[in-house]
């Protein structure tokens, strides 16, 4: 009976991942109670910070392109809830709007550089990292030039009890935007979508002459990338009240690629370890500067020189990031797990949807593996 | 009046750097296929090393040598040590690595240098010519500039056109297969082509770098526009990319001058999104372009 319903979850993309954005929302609720505010505020950035790298990490592993630009597409969402906000906007129309005003300006973006190959959308958005910020200070009167946008922090229900802290509310409502990236995501990635953007990436003409029309594939994945970028950029005014051209600098574009890189690029659990890694890390080298005294320079600039030494050491050696290092040692495990219960309950059902993100991951070393749907037996 | 003729003239001038940038990229996609995204932070490196000679009581031809020379072995180095490995790699992971690469060197920059800005010196005046009374905007620092970029350009296509290394490293970038079982080491060809790639791109540096000042962020829209010109004359055409330089050069100097600094990495972005949707294949080359 049991083992019955768990083919059923196993067969239904959407069922699977109802259940995990419902196994993972718990998890997330039970941190949230138990974190101090300043966890909770770590978690809300996480969140955030997971709807881009998430939406990245679909555009470079998917469809094989990369994007500089997620910062600015991020800043583009953050004013545009800013402005709302303060228009009077409830906040769940707002951050739709943020979605859809990120779309209109990643759409044509993802039109003009999908007609040729290689480096020329990273160049694209990098010129659109690197310009955008400064049209907040060609309309200072309109996106409040330097001094950026502020907005009221979002009140947490009546319903929760007057002592309800504040943090937690803007950890939830980051949470919930994650989860939702999440579930369209992990649908999209699992569906004919993604199988089409994967067989775009690996083989152009092949896929060509399947009939699949590749610069539209692959300007589909760079608007559902922007759109995801947007929402977190949404989030990040939610949590910090605040909309600045100096939060969306240049830097924060390439600190964005080294998370998905370091996570485990075209993975969506990559992503979460990416934005924890975006999260944690500037503690961990602050304290580590503290700790041995260097100079303000040089700890102000640690955090920026891990990313970008982390960045070429993956390239070079560990392309598959931490993700791939989980999948390992969970490829080690799980055959003498299975040899020792007898084999059978693992459905090849499961092989294809999991398959999925594998081949991104090992793409990138170079050596183009089958999917390893195709490589291992049948288990059942 | 005045104003269009001095920022024609102003054009022309930034138009000789950001020739040099592009000619820079243009070198590095020929010889490997990779568009060097560490170009902007690689150049200011060099530049730093040069303020460093000439703060510490060098002349300024001293630091303009060291700043050249610096980018010859830095260029070099980071061919052999980082890109050799990705070059046949998906094309992503080079993006990827010279992205790294700019982060590293810019954050390393930072670290020995801090983050303020500092002046560097020019090479000749900055006070504009005088005729008939008015003051033009160009110095004679600008014709420096453009003498030395019209030198270097000329150097460098007597060097691929006419010389047997610039043919062996011709071939070592179109057929290198051909190349080697022609007896060419096509390892060392490449490493000389980012090294050349990279001295052109510290000439600019220090060109450039009097008038923007010189900070580990400094160049980035400088690499921008250098892209942005290398695009537009096809990629793969070294005097597509002084044209496109020269077309960026005098873009940008209409757009700062009559409506501010801040948006001309936004021109150069509408320019680009131009040329990718008219013409995508540049105005110099013959890659194929591909439909929607």
């Amino acid at each position: 009976m049991i083992r019955r319903a768990r083919g059923v979850v196993r067969a239904s993309t959407l069922l699977r991942s109802l259940a995990l954005v419902v196994v993972v929302g718990l998890v997330l609720l039970f941190l949230s109670n138990t974190f101090s505010a300043y966890r909770d505020l770590q978690l809300a950035e996480a969140a955030y910070y997971f709807c881009v790298l998430a939406g990245l990490t679909v555009l470079a592993g998917s469809s094989g392109q990369v994007s500089l630009g997620h910062g600015a597409f991020m800043a583009v969402g953050a004013y545009t809830v800013a402005k709302l906000a303060n228009a009077g906007w409830a906040l769940a129309p707002e951050l739709a709007a943020a979605v859809v005003a990120t779309l209109i300006i990643g759409i044509p973006m993802g039109v003009a550089c999908s007609r040729l190959r290689g480096p020329y959308l990273a160049g694209a958005t990098l010129a659109f990292a690197v310009g955008l910020p400064a049209v907040a200070d060609k309309f200072p009167a309109f996106l409040g030039g330097e001094n950026g946008l502020s907005i009221n922090p979002p009140t947490p229900p009546a319903s929760l009890g007057t002592t309800f802290p504040l943090e937690r509310w803007e950890a939830w409502i980051a949470c919930i935007g994650a989860l939702i990236v999440l579930f369209v995501l992990y649908n999209l990635t699992h569906s004919g979508v993604g199988r089409a953007l994967r067989a775009v990436r690996d083989d152009e003409i092949a896929a060509s002459l399947a009939g699949l029309r590749i610069g539209r594939w692959q300007t589909l994945a760079f608007a559902v990338s922007a759109a995801a970028a947007g929402l977190g950029g949404g989030l990040l005014v939610v949590v910090t009240q605040l909309a600045t051209p100096g939060a969306f600098p240049l830097q924060l574009s390439l600190t964005l690629l080294a998370g998905v890189v370091i996570g485990g690029l075209g993975s969506l659990w990559g992503a979460a370890w990416g934005a924890a890694l975006l999260v944690l890390l500037p503690n961990w080298t602050n304290d580590v500067a503290n700790s041995i005294s260097l100079s303000t320079n040089v700890s102000h600039n640690l955090p920026i020189a891990v990313y970008g030494a982390v960045l070429i050491v993956a390239m070079l050696m560990w392309p598959s990031g931490i993700q791939g290092g989980v999948r390992a040692l969970v490829g080690a495990v799980r055959p003498a797990l299975a040899g020792r219960g007898g084999s059978a309950g693992r459905s090849s059902t499961e092989r294809g949807g999991n398959a999925g993100d594998v081949p991104a991951g090992d793409r990138e070393a170079g050596d183009r593996v089958p999917e390893a749907g195709t490589k291992t037996p049948s288990g059942s | 009046m005045t104003k269009f003729i001095d920022l024609t003239l102003n054009g022309i001038s930034t138009g000789a750097i950001y020739a040099a940038v592009a000619l820079a990229l243009v070198l590095i996609w020929r010889s490997t296929r990779i568009v060097n995204f560490a170009q902007g932070a690689m150049l200011m490196f060099t530049t730093f090393i040069a303020s460093a000679v000439i703060s510490s009581g060098g002349s300024y031809v001293l630091g303009f040598v060291v700043a050249l020379a610096s980018g010859f072995v830095l260029g070099g180095v980071v061919e052999r040590v980082v890109v050799r490995p990705v070059e046949n790699a998906p094309p992503l992971n080079a993006v990827i690595l010279t992205l790294g690469l700019y982060t590293l060197l810019v954050a390393i920059a930072g670290m020995i240098w801090g983050n303020s800005p500092r002046s560097f010196p020019a090479a000749f005046s900055l006070h504009g010519y005088t005729v008939g009374g008015t003051t033009l905007l160009f110095t004679p620092n600008d014709t420096f500039i453009v003498l030395v970029v019209i030198f270097v350009a000329v150097l460098l296509a007597l060097l691929f056109r006419r010389t047997t290394l610039g043919l062996r490293m011709r071939a070592s970038a179109f057929a290198p297969e051909v190349a080697r079982l022609l007896g060419v080491r096509v390892g060392r060809m490449l490493t000389l082509g980012w090294s050349l790639a990279a001295m052109v791109g510290a000439l600019a540096g220090v060109l450039v770098a009097p008038s923007v000042f010189l900070g580990p962020n400094s160049f980035d829209p400088i690499l921008i526009i250098g892209f942005v010109a290398a695009v537009l004359g096809g990629l793969d055409s070294p005097p597509g990319a002084v044209v496109g330089g020269l077309v960026l050069g005098l873009a940008t100097s209409y757009v700062s001058g009559y409506e501010g600094d801040a948006l001309v990495p936004l021109a150069a972005l509408v320019i680009l999104m131009l040329v990718l949707m008219l013409r995508p294949t540049g105005l110099f080359a013959a890659t194929r372009e591909r439909r929607v």
